[in-house]
């Protein structure tokens, strides 16, 4: 507060006490006030972004792919210079480590809460997620998940948190679908590794599966630390199932895989987002072939900016997509939309704006329903070949192109199916008419 | 009962290579009476060593075992190092201080060693090349590949050729004589710090092939892969009890059926009340039960002036 405060006009410093959290930045760059147009040179605010993934552990992977994503959206914002309320705003981000650790991930979330981020891009799983939420709705900071998908993490009415891909009770009811019409599977062997999204996505799979008709022959349990399979597939191999169901992370998938094909079990795998990964190509190797997965979204190679996207983060890190970064991207851009809309970076102020959020990002147009999950959120299957996911069809979702009408008729064509397959499981609210509906889906 | 076949081949070859981790172990332990943390690190530095090397030579035309064993021959030197280093710069140091400081420089240097790995390896799995033959035989309609064939096999010569070097060598008596006392050892003429260092070499050479082992049967190393090994290693020296070399084996394989054991028969004899998740409760209560009975572990000897 030394040279610039002469510059600043009054109305900005009284905008700098309100906004409380914003801290003033280090005085324009020389060129700009040197220019010698009339007005003043503006006045700028420094936002911190929290973004919390593990860095460290066995997810690492995953955690610095997200924090890429993220990275990558206030970077590109920063460079836009962009302005709200009057101020030129600098997005100062901090990205944290939760070691994919629930009790890590308060803390966590406690220490950006302690360094008054303005908001939170995060967590990567659920278990981390919902703990650190309630912390989050308790200092009133808007939280994005980018891939928390237990359907909990906004079922416990928290005006804070919102998500950008589709929880588990979407994904687990289009896979379980999937697994008894398209692929009809009579006897499914369930698998998770116990964490709040493993256990949330098989549960959901499950009810899916026996309403479609399954049988589920065997429940078996694992965690997201261990390499060491023989013995639960070998339970798994004596109950002789068409189909084995893992609700996890790539880590345990791909090492699945090839203990599965080492045993001699025939039947395919099939899991959600967790295992959709070019990393289980390379953990599974040939043992990849022929699993199914399903990923929110649609393929990345098939939305408007998804090849601008992997391009720009290739040339910016250097390293491939794993997985969520187009996510956290989009979480992020949201939540610099909602501040531009907002005209404000005041927490309490843009939270307004969130949920009234229409925007187009890589990996789908963003909406939020009443609870802060994302709406009409589309789902892909893919089936591995020749070591690529290949999709197969993606299920509901709008269009990434404003198009609204054409994917209101085609969600209402949907509905119309539900009584056909579904049987038992039309009682099921709405949604299910996103599952197992294979006139209806979109052959993308 | 093809399936409790299978399940006692799965627990064996898991068990093997517990076992020779846990050597590791109970060897620094018998010596210095020091839990040397470090040492799961030392096996995923192994695995990373090695996979590296094989990875360049994947694509050499090189047969598949030649390059594994090339691996194995990189990972074993770099090992050997790094245990010999470990102990002159985070334990010998502290050989007379109280005996929670070593403890706690072993976690240290364990959280270094993961740290340093992630940096040098990345964050990333690395999957091991398909370079070995997948191929196997069935037992009673039980299948085991030739690979497990040889970790089992290979484990135990290098847990007899251990005993022999341990029990029929000048350099197996002196470390018997150290552990039983070192002053006096030292007075008799044993160079005990030859002794110790001589201890961590063959210990992190042990860790060398155990994470070649594992790494290729898993087909997967990560950094972080020391850790949980290393806990369920000492669990298993434990069991065995700590300080007695075929106490070490003993435990590893137990260990290894156990949770084989466990995780496929605990579900069906519950009737479903507890899971598979339940395996490595069922591990530590089997580990508790030993304890009450047998404080000492299964074959440990008088330790507890020690502990």
């Amino acid at each position: 507060m030394r040279f610039p405060v002469k510059t600043i006009s009054l109305a900005l410093a009284s905008s700098l006490v309100a906004f409380g959290c914003g801290k003033e930045a280090p005085p324009p760059p020389p060129p700009k006030a040197e220019q010698p147009a009339a007005p003043p040179a503006k006045p700028t605010v420094t936002v911190k972004i929290g973004h919390v993934s593990p860095l460290t552990g066995p997810q690492a992977h995953l955690g610095k792919d997200n924090e890429n994503g993220a990275r990558l959206a206030i970077e590109e914002a920063n460079a836009k210079k962009l302005e709200i309320g009057g101020a030129v705003v600098t997005f100062d981000f901090m990205g944290e480590d939760d070691q994919a650790d629930p009790k890590q991930g308060t803390t966590v979330a406690q220490k950006l809460i302690d360094a008054k981020v303005n908001g939170v891009i995060g967590h990567l799983n659920s278990g981390t997620t919902i703990p650190a939420s309630k912390l989050y709705s308790e200092a009133g900071i808007p939280q994005i998940s980018p891939s928390a998908t237990n359907p909990k993490y906004t079922q416990q009415g928290f005006k804070t948190a919102f998500r950008v891909m589709a929880n588990d009770e979407q994904q687990g009811k289009v896979l379980g679908g999937y697994a008894t019409q398209q692929l009809a599977g009579k006897k499914i062997a369930i698998v998770d590794d116990r964490t709040a999204y493993g256990q949330g996505v098989a549960d959901e799979f499950e009810k899916a599966a026996v309403a479609g008709g399954a049988k589920i022959v065997a429940r078996e349990f694992t965690n997201d630390k261990a390499t060491d399979f023989a013995a639960i597939l070998t339970k798994i191999k004596s109950k002789k199932p068409d189909l084995v169901m893992y609700g996890g992370m790539d880590a345990q998938a791909g090492p699945m895989a090839q203990q599965l094909k080492k045993l001699g079990i025939k039947a395919k795998m099939i899991f959600a987002d967790g295992g959709c990964t070019t990393e289980f190509h390379k953990l599974a190797g040939d043992a990849a072939e022929g699993h199914y997965c399903s990923l929110p979204g649609v393929p990345l190679e098939k939305m408007p900016g998804g090849k601008a996207f992997m391009d720009k983060y290739k040339a910016k890190f250097n390293v491939d997509i794993q997985l969520y970064a187009p996510y956290s991207y989009d979480a992020a851009n949201v939540m610099i939309d909602a501040m531009k809309r907002a005209n404000s970076v005041e927490p309490a102020k843009y939270l307004v704006e969130l949920p009234k959020t229409a925007f187009d990002g890589v990996t789908a147009r963003i909406t939020f329903d009443e609870r802060g999950d994302v709406k009409d959120g589309a789902i892909t299957l893919y089936q591995a070949k020749g070591g690529k996911w290949e999709a197969l069809e993606t299920i509901g979702g709008a269009p990434a192109e404003p198009a609204q009408p054409a994917a209101m008729s085609g969600m209402g064509g949907m509905q119309g199916m539900q009584g056909q397959g579904m049987g038992g499981m039309s009682g099921m609210q709405g949604m299910s008419g996103m599952s197992a509906a294979p006139a209806a889906a979109e052959k993308k | 009962m093809d399936t409790f076949i299978q399940q006692i081949i799965n627990g064996l070859v898991l068990g093997s290579i517990y076992a020779l981790v846990a050597l590791g172990y109970t060897m620094v332990y018998g010596i210095l009476g020091l839990i040397n943390f470090a040492h799961g690190e030392v096996v995923m530095i192994g695995a990373l060593t090695a996979l590296t090397v094989i990875k360049l030579l994947a694509n050499s035309g090189l047969p598949g075992i030649v390059v594994v064993l090339l691996g194995l021959a990189a990972a074993v030197p770099v090992c050997m190092a790094l245990g010999f280093t470990i102990e002159r710069v985070a334990y010998r140091p502290l050989r007379n201080a109280p005996r929670l400081a070593p403890l706690i420089t072993a976690i240290g240097v364990s959280i270094v060693l993961q740290q340093l790995a992630m940096i040098f390896w990345g964050r990333s799995y690395h999957a091991f090349p398909p370079i070995l033959p997948t191929t196997g035989r069935d037992i009673g309609g039980a299948h085991i590949t030739d690979l497990q064939i040889v970790i089992v096999l290979l484990a135990a010569a290098i847990m007899a050729g251990l005993m022999l070097l341990v029990n029929k060598t000048r350099l197996g008596r002196a470390m018997r004589a150290t552990a039983e006392n070192p002053q006096i050892a030292g007075l008799m003429g044993v160079n005990i710090n030859a002794i110790i260092s001589a201890t961590f070499l063959i210990g992190s050479a042990l860790a060398a092939v155990a994470g070649v082992m594992v790494s290729a049967n898993y087909s997967i190393a990560h950094y972080h892969m020391g850790f949980i090994l290393g806990l369920k290693a000492f669990t298993a020296a434990v069991l065995g009890g700590i300080g007695n070399l075929p106490g070490a084996m003993l435990g590893g394989v137990l260990l290894g059926l156990i949770e084989s054991l466990g995780a496929g028969y605990i579900g069906d004899l519950t009737g479903g009340f507890l899971g598979s998740h339940y395996q490595d409760v069922f591990a530590f209560f089997v580990l508790i039960l030993v304890l009450v009975f047998r404080p000492s572990g299964l074959m440990g000897e008088k330790v507890a002036e020690r502990a």
